[in-house]
């Protein structure tokens, strides 16, 4: 009996002309649930293998910008095997061990009040910056250290670039940069990616001998001479000036430089 | 409808075809092509959310009401380029990052709106879905076209395989920097075009405008 009641007020439904406001309102409503629990549904099914690509991909930048990645290897085995992650404290310039590698989370860190500051001089539009970030060791056979892998952030043009800057043992030489994630205009900001732009940073030197920073994006050289000097990309005017500013805020005092010093001096 | 649905589906490849004739979906095709993996994936990517909506669309097509219909539209468009952005992201990661902003961009493919607005709302499911695979084809194999020429002319390559040894790499090769941007698609499209329009002569429109001879004043 009440099947018979349903079954009437269904087809009454479907008849009805779709054009009624009511109708409007139920179909938009309905399809708006459907189709937002399919794409969240989808989103949440597929979080561990995009997570686990994310990592991969990660670690493969790290290779690259250490200049060890060679298409086909296991990157999980050559990672492990290269490379050994620290949490440092940037402030001191010193590892820390209060927490777990692993676990660490440098962009989770940045968002807890705990663990990162606000920031009031912030040229590369951070907002606020974690006191504690994942650096990558480089050893060499003999166990001493042979470069650095930083992480390092900044917005460009449209989006925050997120990449990696490699620097020798002498805290001072650039053996490359890599962006891993970013959103710039492709084919103009994107070109942060082109091998032969990336190529520039290799042998540049951060600082000159009076111990000023004066590595640069730009299109001239400075004053303080071409080793210091990284051409800007034509066409990509603000994300040049976003790799310029992330790079130097990085590297100076509220960033690397503490730890820098003391890879310099040997004493890490 | 007189369509059979071996002519829904074969006639975008060449009499019907979403870009060279209807002039649709352009943007996405300078954008990917300068690859042929890349347009490879966006070929699929698009007959897929093509065939799909089209599906779902004409499923309801006697629900949705006139006045949200093309939000309607857009809705199940969206979710299912939200799909695909989440499955590549999972399973071919490499070449989202390649595909980055444009696989979200399939949600304003001319293309995809084009077939549900003149297509999905007033024809079955399942003649609905061939259109849509038929559409998505049509777009895919001028993608390919295009992405052919750019990649082995200007990268030396096809699907990434060296066919041509570069200069920059010991060879004989001195690649054309310029079918690496995007303007370059326009180029081969309008060759294309050409090339479709002297094949098959029924496909060029009429002049709309005749130059005239006046006599003077």
């Amino acid at each position: 009996m009440s099947e018979q009641t349903n079954k009437g007020v269904i087809r009454r439904f479907l008849e009805a002309s779709p054009d009624s406001t009511g109708k409007t309102l139920f179909v938009a409503v309905v399809l708006c649930l459907c189709a937002s629990m399919i794409v969240s549904a989808a989103a949440v099914a597929l979080r561990p293998t995009q997570e686990a690509n994310k990592l991969k991909d990660k670690q493969i930048n790290i290779l690259q910008v250490a200049g060890l990645y060679e298409p086909g290897v296991n990157v999980t085995e050559a990672f492990g095997a290269s490379f050994e992650p620290r949490v440092l404290e940037l402030a001191t310039g010193r590892f820390t061990d209060q927490f777990d590698v692993a676990e660490f989370d440098d962009r989770a860190a940045a968002d807890d009040p705990a663990t990162s500051i606000k920031l009031d001089y912030d040229p590369a539009s951070i907002g606020r910056q974690s006191k504690y970030m994942t650096v990558y060791l480089l050893k060499d056979a003999a166990g001493a250290v042979d470069k650095v892998i930083l992480p390092l952030h900044g917005y460009g043009l449209w989006s925050t670039l997120y990449g990696f800057i490699a620097v020798e043992e002498n805290g001072n030489d650039i053996f490359g940069l890599q962006f891993y994630s970013h959103a710039e205009t492709p084919g103009l900001g994107a070109e942060v990616d082109n091998p032969r732009w990336k190529a520039q940073w290799k042998g540049k030197r951060l600082r000159d001998n009076s111990g000023e920073l004066q590595i640069t994006v730009a299109k001239t050289a400075p004053a303080a001479g071409k080793e210091f000097h990284v051409d800007a990309l034509s066409g990509a005017t603000l994300t040049s000036a976003g790799v310029d500013n992330l790079v130097r805020f990085w590297m100076g005092e509220t960033g690397y430089a503490p730890f820098l010093a003391n890879l310099k001096a040997g004493d890490i | 409808m007189a369509q059979t649905r071996r002519e829904m589906l074969l006639d975008p490849l060449v009499d019907n075809n979403p870009i060279t004739l209807q002039v649709l979906g352009i943007c996405s095709a300078l954008a990917v092509t300068s690859s042929l993996k890349v347009a490879l994936v966006m070929t699929i990517a698009v007959t897929l959310v093509t065939a799909f909506s089209s599906m779902f669309i004409s499923v309801l097509r006697n629900q949705i009401p006139s006045s949200i219909r093309i939000i309607v539209q857009m809705v199940i468009i969206a979710s299912l380029v939200i799909l695909v952005d989440q499955v590549l992201k999972a399973y071919a990661f490499e070449i989202s990052k390649t595909l980055s902003v444009f696989v979200g961009l399939i949600i304003t493919n001319c293309i995809v709106m084009g077939r549900a607005e003149a297509f999905a709302m007033k024809n079955p499911p399942v003649a609905s879905f061939i259109d849509g695979i038929g559409n998505g084809l049509g777009y895919g194999f001028i993608l390919m076209l295009v992405g052919f020429f750019r990649e082995l002319f200007g990268a030396g390559s096809l699907f990434g395989v060296t066919i041509l040894e570069t200069v920059n790499n010991g060879g004989w090769y001195v690649p054309n920097g310029l079918l690496l941007l995007p303007p370059s698609a326009f180029f081969v499209i309008g060759l294309l075009i050409w090339a479709f329009r002297t094949w098959k002569p029924e496909q060029v429109e009429e002049r709309e405008h005749k130059i005239q001879v006046v006599e003077a004043h």
